[in-house]
């Protein structure tokens, strides 16, 4: 039954799908969306990122589009370049701002500015490891950062090709693991401590954090596996922080937003150490929606309904 | 106040058995694998292209109009007796003489092996398989808990000498073998056949140690070199389990297999199938039944076996053309499947998320083993793209080796850390 309160709505296309190694978290996030819009008689259609999607916004153009779509293109810039070039308006960051963020050192570069820290670390593509020699560049890695290292793509998502490596001997296996996803590592001095995602929402254009949400993955790693597949992942909501370090975490991620020039939403994946000191990980621009992810938890925990939400984003890129 | 929650709210309640029911992240790829981009050897669908659909549709429509008073009622859990009786003719072909009545109709070969394995194995019980083995058969023997040992095969099939050799240990270890499991023509994923000589040794050690034979049968009029060999139950009616299935040979979606089993087994089976599914769909049993009768199906098996047997040339042609060197490989006479080694130091499983970059897609070897094994070999398969899309998919496929034994080169091994759950990908690719 409509709300009578929720402004209405037009045709809606959630994008989501792709090509990327994420398509299947991306359907899955795309039918939440759409079944969330449509729970407010929105008319949503899930739409995939093919060779039919040009045809589509041209010959019925929808009042907007939400992309859904996780990994490369998707959130790299390059779909919204091209809805900008269709012109449809769209919810999320704008190409640029995608293209900074997708590029985990070069984020990691743009946050440091603004002050907030982040993990020593060095970003490594495979030909250097192929004409330099591998193991005399892992051991220079080694000794500079320690041990243990945190190994992930330099672009990516859903901690595909991420690895804790605390042995040196493990550090090729873990390279191998990594550049099945990549052809950069970016390869950051490992910080223990309490990881916790921070989910932002533009209001009246200002990026206000919704509750921290806690991460215990079962195993060592909040892997694929322990993010999309239920097991015996436990999340805290809000995150058993201090107060004073739970607002330190949402300013690290409203910083963040601002800092990348992101738009409307984002989660920002932050470790605070043992002495309660916040570090930035990364950042994601089109954060995941399944029932497993981190973006409708912190929605529900902040009381509010992730149909609404998602919707009074929609209608706040057509002002 | 702190809210705790899961990503699975009822982990503290599953059967033990439920533990292992977890995908992995190269599970998640096989969702892009469908894209037409990407050149999909990962699937072991049959090309139904080839069957005169109108004619089929025909059919269906006739006996709803004809018989859907019957054919849209429940029925007997052990299958309709004419759809059983032409069953007999089908498996004559590979000399099995059979009695209807020893017959039943299952939901596809997958479910009698789910009820074979349901009435003889406890859990801890000893499954005996080949190296590699059927992953849909894999899947049912971890349901139930057994405990699979393999038993190598090569490309004259299992080895009698290995398995002659695995059950003397075994006995010795005290450990309860209930049955082999064995898929004798072109297997999947191998690819291999088990030769006629080493039939007879097969049969001759099972029944020395007691064992039952499970044979699993759903490519064997599918050969393309020759005539279809004698089936194992053909010459041990007493000790052996027949498996067979339509989905090869007619259409899968119609999910129509059976179990030919002893008497006594096969009286367990229909209760067993009761408890279940109360019985199978009528519709579907009268639609093979009534295509078994009015359609010339022997004669179109012979096109498809002319259609997969060009896709295989294609295949094993553009392997020999394309493949680095180090890379070996099955050459099937029948069925779907060419079982590829890559060379040493590679991984399959490693280097999926990379092949599928490069848009090609293929099942990692260790989806075939319940033991960890597989790691340096992928299953491709020929029967569903058309012959160029297989030598384009081969061509990429070889780009992606030679990638790979750069990386090896690099760090000195293209091996991955081990992460668990189940590789393989859904029902349309098995």
């Amino acid at each position: 039954m409509a709300d009578l309160n929720v402004p209405e709505l037009g045709h809606v296309i959630v994008l989501a799908g792709g090509l990327s190694y994420e398509r299947e978290v991306s359907l899955r996030s795309g039918r939440r969306v759409a079944d969330a819009l449509r729970a407010l008689d929105v008319d949503a259609q899930v739409h995939d990122a093919d060779a039919t999607l040009l045809q589509t916004l041209q010959q019925a153009p929808p009042d907007a589009v939400f992309p859904v779509l996780h990994g490369s293109m998707g959130e790299d810039g390059a779909i919204r370049d091209v809805l900008e070039l269709v012109g449809v308006p769209y919810v999320g960051a704008r190409p640029d701002a995608c293209r900074v963020a997708w590029d985990k050192p070069t984020a990691k570069s743009v946050v440091r500015a603004a002050g907030l820290a982040t993990p020593p670390s060095v970003t490594l593509p495979k030909e250097v490891f192929h004409d330099l020699g591998a193991a005399a560049v892992l051991e220079c890695v080694v000794r500079r950062l320690g041990l243990p290292l945190f190994v992930k793509p330099a672009r990516g998502g859903s901690a595909l090709g991420a690895s804790v490596v605390r042995e040196a001997g493990d550090l090729p296996a873990a390279m191998v693991g990594c550049f099945a996803y990549g052809d950069a590592a970016l390869i950051e001095r490992h910080i223990e401590g309490t990881e916790v995602a921070v989910s932002v929402i533009e209001r009246d254009g200002e990026p206000v954090a919704l509750p921290a949400v806690e991460i215990v993955p079962a195993g060592e790693l909040y892997d694929y596996t322990a993010r999309y597949d239920a097991g015996d992942t436990e999340f805290v909501t809000p995150a058993r922080l201090p107060e004073e370090v739970a607002r330190r975490a949402a300013e690290a991620a409203v910083t963040a937003h601002r800092a990348l020039g992101l738009r409307d939403l984002s989660r920002t994946d932050l470790i605070v150490d043992e002495a309660g000191q916040v570090h930035f990980l990364e950042v994601n621009v089109a954060p995941g929606m399944t029932e497993t992810s981190l973006f409708p938890r912190a929605v529900a925990a902040a009381g509010l309904n992730l149909g609404r939400i998602l919707h009074d984003l929609i209608v706040a890129r057509l002002r | 106040m702190h809210q705790h929650t899961r990503t699975d709210p009822y982990t503290d309640r599953y059967a033990a058995r439920a533990a292992g029911m977890v995908p992995s992240e190269i599970r998640a790829l096989f969702a892009v694998a469908s894209r037409p981009e990407v050149v999909s050897l990962a699937g072991g669908m049959p090309n139904i292209t080839a069957l005169p659909l109108d004619v089929v549709g025909d059919m269906l429509g006739e006996l709803t109009r004809r018989r859907g008073t019957e054919a849209l009622q429940y029925a007997s859990a052990q299958g309709d007796p004419e759809l059983r009786a032409r069953i007999c003719e089908v498996m004559a072909l590979e000399g099995v003489h059979g009695s209807p009545d020893d017959v039943i109709v299952t939901v596809g070969s997958q479910q009698a092996l789910d009820m074979i394995t349901r009435i003889f194995i406890d859990p801890g019980d000893v499954v005996l398989a080949e190296a590699p083995s059927y992953v849909g058969a894999l899947g049912t023997f971890a349901m139930y808990q057994a405990d699979v040992v393999h038993v190598p095969l090569d490309e004259d099939g299992l080895i009698p000498a290995a398995l002659r050799e695995t059950l003397e240990r075994l006995r010795k270890e005290g450990r309860r073998v209930k049955f082999l499991y064995t898929v004798p023509n072109f297997q999947n994923p191998a690819g291999v056949t088990l030769s006629e000589t080493r039939r007879a040794e097969i049969l001759a050690i099972c029944a020395a140690h007691q064992v039952l034979v499970v044979e699993d049968n759903p490519y064997g009029l599918l050969g393309f070199d020759r005539e279809p060999m004698r089936a194992l139950r053909a010459d041990d009616p007493d000790n052996v389990i027949y498996l067979g299935s339509f989905s090869k040979t007619f259409a899968p979606g119609f999910r129509v297999g059976w179990a030919l089993a002893p008497h006594a087994i096969r009286a367990k089976l229909v209760l067993a199938a009761e408890s279940a599914i109360l019985c199978h769909s009528s519709f579907t049993q009268f639609a093979v039944r009534e295509y078994l009768a009015t359609q010339p199906w022997q004669q179109q098996i012979k096109s498809f076996r002319v259609m997969y047997a060009e896709r295989r040339d294609a295949m094993l042609e553009s392997l020999e053309t394309l493949m680095p060197d180090g890379c070996t490989w099955t050459r099937p006479g029948g069925g779907f499947f060419v079982w590829l080694t890559l060379p040493e130091g590679l991984d399959s499983k490693a280097m999926a998320p990379r092949a599928i970059a490069e848009r090609v897609a293929y099942v990692p070897g260790t989806g075939f083993y319940a033991d960890g094994q597989g790691r340096r070999h992928m299953r491709l398969s020929y029967c569903y793209p058309e012959p160029d899309r297989i030598r384009e998919g081969v061509r990429r496929l070889a780009g992606v080796i030679e990638r790979e034994l750069q990386m090896r080169d690099t760090f000195g091994t293209a091996r991955a850390r081990e992460r668990g759950g189940v590789d393989t990908p859904g029902p349309e690719t098995c």
